[in-house]
């Protein structure tokens, strides 16, 4: 039976629609990306892809390509998101040629061995979480909404997360993951951001912080390339074993 | 050299994407825990190998080159000790369309246990028995990149023949193959040119691949005869109409998988499949880790007379993804055979050192090997082998 939703709850969607509105309408993005994972001695590993994305109504596509480490270099992972059901991923291995479909219900896996797991670094469709408003706050002197979200995913690594959403222009600043048993299991940050095209903002570093493992890994992205005119060709099977 | 030139007046109207080499070099060690059946094998063996890589991308990544040999020098086996151009080739894309033309490397299929549908390139068996290694195939590819799927056609002009484990190479049969006299059905020999066709497209959870081969059976029967006075096996490489399915459906943590092959040849037609599952087990044990547990049945209606040892077989495996910083993975698993119980066992491991070094372990047991066998002559070639590459 349908209840009238709680304001916060209504409060806390208008947010993420709003986020998703201002985002909506970039068409397609190339950037690079590095990541720079260290362990709790502090010992630092580096990985180095591309990225590419399409937007679409029903659930953008985008590809990586792995260029560092050396091993992998060539290997490209191509997901079509979904705002309601299950990712589909291929992942192409250059030494055997071979494109794999592989399961999209590994959300809370480690990407490439990070403290990002696979649903961290997905496309964050409106529809993939239900919300709740929290408060207002100021972070370093800044107004934010503060917002939990909660997976719709039973797969999903995390029971919620808390977001810190700056109000002029509905940027993330921060969030907290809580794993299954309702502890903070991780933080993300987001720094230096810069906007594209008079309108997208693209944060240029991200840093995961792992709190129970004491390991983190720093995303840093670069060279964003808006309007390239791709299709639904360029992120095609054939595609993908093509791209380099 | 005709294509090479003709591509080098094409790049020099263009402006070059990318230009790169990369590849790698292997050492690898192997320790076989019986000693030899046959006279001048041995019981270790040491081996190199490179293989670079060189490609070259212009307008605006819409064409391009790749050039790929391969190397390897064995300690102990002359026939080990190869060389193969594994690609060289160019590669255009006009919308979508795309044509290939020269030496390249193609993958069909979604099991793993066994590669039934795959039948572009012939297998470096020497590299290895579990037939994963390819050499590079001649060939003109046109495909359709379309909203239906995408459309493959070859037309492979030349032949490669199988390769195998010289007189003093271990993991030999008792018989020694002689590649230097192979034997065709088809007149024109390894000149023969085979065509071959293939549909492949993804409907919601399931990929689908629906191909026809027409032309040289990339497996030979090995006929025994005298030659020079000795009694060898030769292979003799028949004319074949195969058509194959692939399939896979994912479902959440299963990953469901289906080869099928129908083939005709000189002695009639047969069917053969392998099918199975691969079921995901997420964060084992609260680790990061994954555990997949891997089941793929064998069939092949030809029973003893089968090309391929899996005519009636279980395999079972476990594959064990550490998702950590150094990507270490586990795959242990065995064949058994339904009839002989015969079992042809399996350890896949590797870990990456550094940024640019990766180490791996491999070991391959045969044990309980009957007479009917195809795995047989291997039974006292059990092995150990380390592997350590460098990227670049």
């Amino acid at each position: 039976m349908p209840i009238a939703a709680e304001p916060s709850v209504e409060k806390g969607l208008a947010i993420a629609v709003e986020m998703d509105r201002r985002d909506a309408g970039f068409a397609d993005s190339a950037s690079t990306m590095e990541m720079v994972l260290k362990n709790r001695k502090g010992d630092v590993s580096t990985r180095k892809l591309r990225n590419r994305v399409l937007e679409q109504e029903e659930g953008n596509k985008s590809i990586f390509v792995f260029d560092d480490p050396l091993d992998v270099k060539g290997a490209a992972l191509l997901t079509f998101s979904y705002k309601t059901k299950n990712d589909d991923q291929w992942l192409y291995l250059p030494a055997l040629k071979r494109t794999k479909r592989i399961s999209s219900s590994n959300q809370s896996g480690p990407f490439m061995g990070s403290e990002f797991a696979y649903e961290d670094m997905a496309s964050q469709e409106v529809e993939k979480y239900s919300y709740s408003y929290l408060q207002d706050e100021e972070l370093d002197g800044m107004p934010v909404f503060v917002l939990a979200r909660y997976p719709v995913d039973q797969k999903s690594g995390y029971t919620r997360q808390l977001l810190w959403v700056d109000k002029d222009e509905y940027r993330p600043w921060k969030i907290e993951y809580y794993d299954r048993k309702r502890t903070l299991l991780k933080t993300l940050t987001f720094a230096d951001y810069q906007q594209y095209l008079a309108k997208y903002w693209r944060p240029h570093q991200m840093e995961m912080i792992n709190h129970q493992t004491g390991k983190s890994t720093l995303l840093k992205w670069d060279d964003f390339q808006f309007k390239n005119g791709y299709t639904e060709k360029d992120f095609s099977l054939n595609s993908l074993t093509n791209i380099r | 050299m005709v294509l090479l030139t003709l591509v080098w007046c094409g790049i020099g109207n263009a402006q070059v994407n990318s230009i790169e080499l990369s590849g790698n070099i292997s050492l690898e060690a192997r320790a076989f825990l019986q000693s030899a059946d046959y006279p001048g094998q041995e019981d270790q063996n040491g081996s190199v190998s490179i293989e670079p890589e060189f490609y070259v991308d212009w307008a605006d990544g819409d064409q391009r080159i790749v050039f790929s040999p391969f190397l390897r020098y064995d300690t102990s086996d002359d026939e080990r000790s190869h060389a193969d151009l594994r690609e060289f080739y160019w590669r255009g894309s006009f919308q979508d369309v795309e044509l290939k033309v020269g030496v390249a490397k193609v993958f069909w299929g979604v099991t793993e246990s066994q590669h039934l549908v795959d039948v572009i390139n012939q297998t470096d068996l020497v590299e290895n028995i579990d037939t994963e290694d390819k050499l590079g195939q001649p060939m003109v590819n046109l495909s359709f990149i379309k909203s239906w799927g995408t459309l493959e056609l070859y037309v492979l002009p030349y032949f490669r023949e199988r390769t195998f484990a010289g007189e003093e190479g271990r993991l030999r049969t008792s018989l020694v193959v002689d590649t230097d006299h192979a034997s065709y059905e088809a007149s024109d020999e390894e000149k023969h040119v085979d065509f071959a066709v293939r549909w492949r497209h993804y409907i919601g959870d399931w990929d689908i691949g629906l191909a026809h081969f027409s032309g040289t059976s990339r497996a030979p029967d090995l006929v025994p005869s005298l030659h020079a006075g000795q009694l060898v096996l030769i292979p003799h490489y028949q004319q074949i109409d195969q058509t194959s399915l692939d399939l896979q459906a994912t479902k959440g943590d299963w990953l469901w998988k289906l080869e099928l092959i129908s083939s005709r040849n000189d002695q009639g037609r047969y069917t053969a499949f392998v099918g199975g599952f691969e079921y995901s087990l997420v964060g084992v044990l609260g680790t990061a880790s994954d555990l997949g547990l891997l089941l793929e049945y064998h069939f092949d209606d030809r029973d003893d007379k089968a090309t391929s040892p899996f005519q009636n077989d279980i395999f079972t495996g476990v594959r064990w993804v550490l998702n950590d910083i150094q990507s270490t993975e586990v795959l242990v698993g065995a064949i058994v055979d339904s009839d002989t119980q015969a079992t042809f066992g399996n350890l896949e491991a590797s870990r990456r050192l550094g940024q640019s070094w990766k180490i791996s372990l491999e070991a391959r047991i045969f044990s309980n090997q009957d007479k009917r066998d195809l795995f047989f002559d291997l039974r006292n070639d059990d092995y150990i082998e380390f592997q350590i590459s460098k990227y670049f």
